[in-house]
């Protein structure tokens, strides 16, 4: 049993996620698996995933992996990010892609033609550090208000139910960039690439105790 | 509010940092993996590694670099130099990059563009372009490090890798490059205005005023800069101080 499996659905750098991982938890047992038993007895999962929406879910289901994802995400302590999260809903205005459907919301794209408050173009995708407002969660703690976290995408999740959302973060319109329910969290950055915001983060994903 | 970006550009060849003056006379910067760690501590939004080796026989020592500055830098890692195929763009991202930079390979064969985006992403997909002014208000694309001329509108070249799947542009001034008397701005702004997707200012920072100037006139969402860092006259902190002093948003 690892005490954390990084879901392997071959989608997206999860190097970085597990270079992060072992350096909060230098002692950790970490997994990076495709194999449906490893992530089944994990005591954690990590649900990653970078490109489009719609090879990700091709690409989870030709791996047999749905199951154990839903699972997972009902069951343990689950970690989102980035598509990790957008899969998690409904779903995607991305190709029109229907989600895991494990929260009610869909996936929408940032609108083109905005600005920010000095006129400046936003471009899409929105990439680079943007502010994160948060709310009490226990993945929070130690992680000061306002602080900055590494994004790139180009569509944002909507939730149905509004108390899910623990954190958001400015587009200009502010977004949903966390989601928690239950032992499940879920953002929109990337706490790999965030530095110390992001690794204070991570580690208090594995301290979690749902 | 989303921050503009300070990124540090190191030059690699051979395992070492270098930095030429218009693509030449290349100078000893230092190791990659210690001056990577610099610049994170110094507060680099991100890192981009150019790998400038002539010949592939040294292609491994860039994945060696990549490897050990990814297990202890949590900062996204661009590389670039030597892409050919979707394979070079899998494993530079094995290796523990997040973005991967495509110059003469688009211009050579575009559908690469489309492909690796499409395989990976267009967010790791960064397309770098070489420009060099023929004509008031027109640039061309330069490739094989600003050796071969291209013919190639330097504005309607960013368009076409926007619509094939690019995540963002790297644009470098070749006239501008190493000279340290500022961005190429009229070039920038041009770029900007055309696109949806964010760009890098590149090529001829020579000062904090410079960097500043390259996001306030040139309307670039990201600054890049190698020589003004890589020699101490200035640390990545001392120029986001300055640019946060002209009103830009930040990361501090």
């Amino acid at each position: 049993m690892v005490d954390v499996a990084v879901v392997d659905y071959g989608m997206g750098n999860l190097r970085s996620v597990e270079q992060a991982l072992r350096k909060v938890c230098p002692d950790a047992e970490i997994a990076v698996s495709d194999n449906a038993d490893v992530i089944a007895n994990a005591r954690r999962v990590v649900f990653p995933g970078q490109g489009a929406m719609p090879d990700c879910m091709r690409e989870l289901d030709m791996r047999g992996l749905r199951k154990i994802v839903l699972e997972a995400a009902r069951s343990k302590p689950f970690l989102g990010i980035c598509i990790g999260l957008q899969m998690l809903f409904e779903h995607s205005a991305e190709g029109d892609t229907a989600g895991l459907g494990i929260l009610r919301g869909d996936v929408l794209r940032f609108a083109s033609n905005q600005h920010d408050a000095q006129g400046g173009k936003l471009k899409v995708p929105h990439m680079g550090w943007n502010q994160v407002k948060h709310g009490g969660h226990a993945l929070w703690q130690g992680i000061d208000q306002d602080a900055r976290f590494y994004f790139v995408h180009s569509y944002y999740v909507q939730p149905q139910n509004a108390a899910l959302v623990q954190a958001t973060s400015d587009y200009p319109q502010p977004f949903a960039c966390a989601v928690a329910q239950d032992n499940l969290f879920a953002v929109q950055f990337h706490p790999e690439k965030s530095q110390s915001a992001g690794l204070k983060l991570l580690q208090n994903f594995m301290q979690w105790n749902p | 509010m989303l921050a503009k970006r300070i990124i540090p550009c190191l030059d690699v060849t051979a395992g070492r940092v270098v930095k030429g003056v218009s693509f030449v006379e290349l100078r000893d910067a230092g190791d990659p993996v210690e001056i990577a760690r610099r610049y994170d501590d110094q507060g680099a939004d991100e890192l981009t590694f150019l790998d400038i080796t002539a010949s592939s026989d040294d292609r491994g020592i860039i994945f060696r670099i990549i490897e050990q500055v990814a297990s202890q830098v949590f900062i996204p890692l661009t590389v670039g130099g030597g892409v050919r195929e979707v394979g070079d763009v899998r494993n530079l991202l094995n290796a523990g990059a997040d973005k991967v930079s495509i110059n003469t390979s688009a211009v050579l064969n575009p559908q690469l563009v489309a492909d690796a985006a499409g395989r990976y992403g267009s967010q790791c997909i960064v397309v770098a372009i070489d420009a060099k002014q023929t004509a008031p208000c027109r640039w061309e694309v330069f490739t094989h490090g600003g050796r071969k001329a291209t013919g190639l509108d330097v504005v309607e070249w960013a368009k076409k890798m926007q619509a094939l799947g690019a995540g963002e542009i790297l644009l470098t001034s070749m006239d501008r490059d190493g000279q340290k008397n500022g961005f190429d701005l009229a070039l920038t702004r041009a770029v900007t205005d055309a696109l949806e997707i964010p760009v890098i200012a590149s090529g001829g920072a020579g000062n904090l005023q410079h960097l500043a100037d390259g996001v306030k006139q040139g309307g670039a969402d990201a600054v890049l800069a190698a020589s003004i860092f890589h020699f101490g006259e200035y640390t990545v902190q001392q120029a986001k101080q300055f640019m946060a002093t002209q009103g830009i948003e930040v990361r501090l």
